[in-house]
C-alpha cells in the first residue's frame, strides 16, 4: 500500500473515486507542452517517477506550474521516498504517493529537511540572493 | 576564503542531520541497498574494495588552515592517518567506517566543510585555476563566480537527480589551467570590447570511456545571465539526457547525438523563457559574495632578484615550483605531493598539520589544492622563499618537478578503487624511479604524465602529454599508452587535445622502458628546447614514436608491405 501525502498531511485514499475530471498522467518522456490546453480541465496531474534516481519529473513539475500555469493538484507517483519530498515540493508538487513501506508520519518531517534553498523554484519564486538583498 | 553566512551554515548542518537519518534508516533496513546507494553517493560515500571511501568537498580547491587541521584530525581519528587529494581538488579518505560517517560530517560542518554532491549523479565540485586571484594573467577573480555556481548547484531542487554526474569548471585567467574543454560545462571568463565581463560557454567535453573535447555553444554570455543560461542547459540535459545506459548518460553523449547546433538551439529556446527571469544575477550579489571572501592583507613590497640567491638546490625549486604573483614582492609556491615512493596526492595527518603551520606563517592561512594533486601556498613573500623551501624540503614536499614528467597525476587505482582494472600507484612509482635524475628531467622539459587505473579516467590519462591507462586482459593488468593529449591551452596556441593510443598495451614491468623510448624519440627530434614533447607529437604525429617504441619490420610486417607497395 503506497503512502499518500497531500497538503503536508498523510491521507488515505479509499478508492480511485469517479472524480469530476480526468486524471492526466505524465511519463518522464512526455512533454508538458503537448498537454498545455488540457490542464484547465483535469482533476489532477500525476507525474510518474519510474526509478528512484529518475529526476525528469522535477523539470516537468516546474514547467507545468511556471510555464503552463497549472494550479490544480500535482501529484508525484512512483519510486519515491521521503528523501525526495523537499525537492518535489520546491518543484511545485503538492501531493505525493511514496513507495510502499514509507511511514507517512515520519516522512512528513522531510518537508523540513532544509529550511532554505539557494535557487528560485515554484515554492520560492525568488532565488535566495534576491531575497537577501531585499 | 569564502566565509559562510548563517544560511550557508544552516544548510550544511541540516544536511548532516538528513544524512544521519538516511544512514540510520539504511542500517535499520528501511532503505534498500539501491536507494541508499543513490543517497550516500550524493554525499561522497562509496563502498570500495576494502572499505567505504569518503570524498570531502573542497570547493574550487580553496582550503583554510583550520580546515586542513580538521582534515588531519579526522584522518587520524576515523581513518589511517592520511588522506588523498583528488584531481577534482577534493580530499578522499580511504578507510572510514560507514557508521562513523555522520559524525565525520558533523565534525566537518564545524569548519564550514561537507561532502555534499562529491559523487553520484549530481553537480560535482566546481573547479578552477589553482592560481586564481593571484595570477598575473587574471581576467576575473574566478572564486567569486565559482561560489555563485556552488550555491546555485547545491541541493538544486530541479537538478538533484541528473542522468549522470555533472562537472563544471571555470577559468578566470588567460591561460587555461583548468582543463575547461574536458568538462560537462566549461566556462572561460572573457571581456568584450567595452570591458564587460562575460563567459565563453563550452559544453559536452569529458574524459571517461568516451573522451570528447567540449564545443563552444556561446562565445559571450554576459555575466548577469550566467545562472539562467546554466539552468537552460541543465533543463535540456535533465529532460533529454539518456538514462537507459550509464555509459551514455553524460551530457557529452546528448550533445554528440543531437549535434552541437541542434543542442544549442534547444538550449537557446529554453533560455528564451528563463532569460531576464528572477535568477538573473545582480551586481549586489556579486559584491556580497566577493565581500564574504577574506583577502590577504598584502604589505607594500617590491620584487626582489631571486636569481642572486646562491643556495644549492634552491634554484631548481625556484624554477619549477615558484610562480609569479600579481602583487609585487610576493610569489606563489607549489608544494609537491609527488615525491617518489609516495602515492601521488597522498598526505599524512602530520604533513597536513605541518603544512597548515607553514601556510599560517607564510601565506595568510590559506592553501589551494590543484587538480594536479599538489598544494599551493598562494601568497608567499619573496623574501621568505628560502625559508619556505627549507621547511618544505624537511617535509618532503619540495620535489622540484612541477610541470615535469615525474609530477604524475594518478588515480588511486587498483590498490584502493573497486572500479579499477589495474593498479596505478606502482606504475607511477616505477616511472618516477626510472626518471630520478633531475638534470635529465629538466632537460626533457614540460611534460604531463597522467595515469588512470581504468577507463573512467580519474587520472585524466586522455589529456596527459603521455597518458597511461590500465586495462584488463583475461584477468591480467596491462597498460595502454597514449601520447599527444593536452589538458588545455596553458600555452598560447596549444589547444586542448585528446591523446592517441600508440599501439598494443604493455605489461606493468615494461612501462618505464616504454616511457624512456618515447622520451628518446622526443629528444632526438625536437627542434629546440622550447618545443615540448606534446608540441612535437602535434607537429610530427604519433608514427615516429610508435616506430621507436615497437620497432619495425618484424613486429608490423603487414603494414610494412603495404607501405612498400604504395611506394
Amino acid at each position: 500500500m503506497a503512502t499518500l501525502i497531500k497538503g503536508r498531511r498523510a491521507v488515505t485514499e479509499i478508492a480511485p473515486s469517479p472524480e469530476t475530471g480526468e486524471v492526466l498522467r505524465l511519463e518522464p518522456t512526455d512533454d508538458p507542452a503537448d498537454y498545455a490546453d488540457r490542464l484547465g480541465r483535469v482533476a489532477r496531474v500525476e507525474v510518474h517517477f519510474p526509478k528512484f534516481g529518475d529526476g525528469r519529473g522535477f523539470s516537468i513539475g516546474r514547467l507545468l506550474r511556471e510555464r503552463y500555469g497549472y494550479e490544480g493538484e500535482l501529484r508525484a507517483v512512483g519510486h519515491l521516498t521521503r528523501d525526495h519530498l523537499f525537492f518535489l515540493e520546491s518543484c511545485g508538487f503538492d501531493a505525493f504517493e511514496l513507495r510502499a513501506g514509507e511511514d507517512p508520519h515520519a516522512a512528513l518531517g522531510a518537508f523540513d529537511d532544509f529550511s532554505e534553498s539557494y535557487q528560485a523554484s515554484v515554492k520560492r519564486p525568488l532565488p535566495l540572493f534576491r531575497r537577501r538583498s531585499g | 576564503m569564502y566565509l559562510y553566512d548563517d544560511i550557508d551554515q544552516r544548510l550544511v548542518d541540516e544536511r548532516v542531520r538528513q544524512f544521519r537519518g538516511q544512514t540510520e534508516r539504511f542500517l535499520a533496513g528501511q532503505l534498500s541497498e539501491d536507494e541508499f546507494r543513490a543517497l550516500r553517493l550524493r554525499n561522497g560515500l562509496y563502498i570500495q574494495r576494502y572499505a567505504p571511501m569518503l570524498r570531502i568537498a573542497i570547493p574550487y580547491g580553496l582550503v583554510a588552515t583550520r580546515q586542513l587541521r580538521k582534515l588531519a584530525e579526522i584522518a587520524r581519528r576515523y581513518d589511517r592517518g592520511y588522506g588523498h587529494f583528488s584531481t577534482r581538488q577534493n580530499m578522499q579518505l580511504n578507510w572510514p567506517k560507514l557508521e562513523h560517517v555522520p559524525d565525520i560530517l558533523a565534525e566537518l560542518a564545524t569548519v564550514q566543510m561537507h561532502a555534499i554532491q562529491t559523487s553520484g549523479n549530481s553537480f560535482r565540485n566546481v573547479t578552477t585555476d589553482h592560481f586564481a586571484g593571484v595570477a598575473r594573467d587574471e581576467i576575473v577573480d574566478s572564486y567569486v563566480w565559482c561560489e555563485i555556481i556552488r550555491q546555485w548547484s547545491t541541493f538544486n531542487p530541479e537538478f538533484s537527480f541528473l542522468p549522470r554526474k555533472f562537472k563544471i569548471a571555470l577559468n578566470g585567467a588567460k591561460a587555461d589551467r583548468v582543463a575547461v574543454a574536458v568538462h560537462d560545462i566549461g566556462l572561460h571568463a572573457v571581456k568584450n570590447d567595452s570591458g564587460e565581463v562575460g563567459f565563453k560557454v563550452l559544453v559536452g567535453g569529458g574524459l571517461g570511456r568516451t573522451p570528447l573535447i567540449g564545443v563552444v555553444i556561446r562565445e559571450f554570455l554576459p555575466w548577469p545571465h550566467l545562472l539562467t543560461y546554466l539552468e537552460a542547459i541543465l533543463r535540456v540535459y535533465n529532460r533529454f539526457g539518456r538514462r537507459d545506459n550509464i555509459h551514455k548518460a553524460r551530457i557529452k553523449i546528448l550533445v554528440k547525438e543531437r549535434g552541437a547546433d541542434k543542442f544549442r538551439d534547444e538550449v537557446e529556446a529554453e533560455w528564451a523563457h528563463l532569460k531576464e527571469g528572477p535568477s538573473t544575477l545582480i551586481a549586489e550579489e556579486i559584491e556580497r559574495v566577493a565581500a564574504r571572501f577574506t583577502r590577504p592583507a598584502y604589505e607594500r613590497l617590491t620584487d626582489i632578484d631571486l636569481g642572486n640567491i646562491n643556495v644549492p638546490g634552491f634554484a631548481a625549486w625556484l624554477k619549477r615550483n615558484v610562480h609569479p604573483h600579481k602583487v609585487p614582492g610576493y610569489a606563489t609556491v607549489t608544494l609537491s605531493l609527488k615525491k617518489t615512493g609516495v602515492p601521488p596526492g597522498d598526505v599524512t595527518s602530520e604533513q597536513m598539520e605541518a603544512i597548515a603551520d607553514l601556510a599560517d606563517r607564510y601565506s595568510f592561512g590559506e592553501l589551494r589544492v590543484s587538480h594536479e594533486q599538489n598544494l599551493v601556498l598562494s601568497d608567499v613573500r619573496q623574501a621568505d622563499l628560502v625559508a619556505v623551501w627549507r621547511a618544505a624540503r624537511e617535509l618532503g614536499l619540495a620535489t622540484p618537478n612541477l610541470g615535469l614528467l615525474t609530477n604524475i597525476i594518478s588515480c588511486p587505482g587498483g590498490d584502493f578503487c573497486a572500479l579499477a582494472n589495474a593498479k596505478s600507484i606502482p606504475v607511477a612509482e616505477a616511472i618516477q624511479r626510472r626518471f630520478d635524475d633531475l638534470d635529465y628531467l629538466h632537460d626533457i622539459g614540460e611534460l604531463d604524465l597522467n595515469i588512470s587505473g581504468c577507463m573512467n579516467a580519474c587520472g585524466h590519462h586522455h589529456v596527459g602529454h603521455i597518458g597511461i591507462l590500465g586495462v584488463d586482459k583475461n584477468g591480467e593488468e596491462w597498460y595502454q599508452v597514449e601520447i599527444g593529449g593536452n589538458q588545455g591551452e596553458t600555452r598560447r596556441g596549444a589547444k586542448a587535445a585528446l591523446g592517441r593510443v600508440i599501439g598494443p598495451s604493455f605489461a606493468r614491468a615494461q612501462v618505464p622502458a616504454v616511457i624512456e623510448r618515447l622520451i628518446e624519440c622526443y629528444l632526438a627530434r625536437r627542434d629546440s628546447e622550447a618545443e615540448r614533447f606534446v608540441d612535437l607529437v602535434h607537429r610530427i604525429g604519433i608514427e615516429p614514436f610508435k616506430e621507436h617504441v615497437y620497432g619495425n619490420a618484424d613486429q608490423r610486417p603487414s603494414r610494412r608491405h603495404r607501405d612498400r607497395a604504395v611506394a
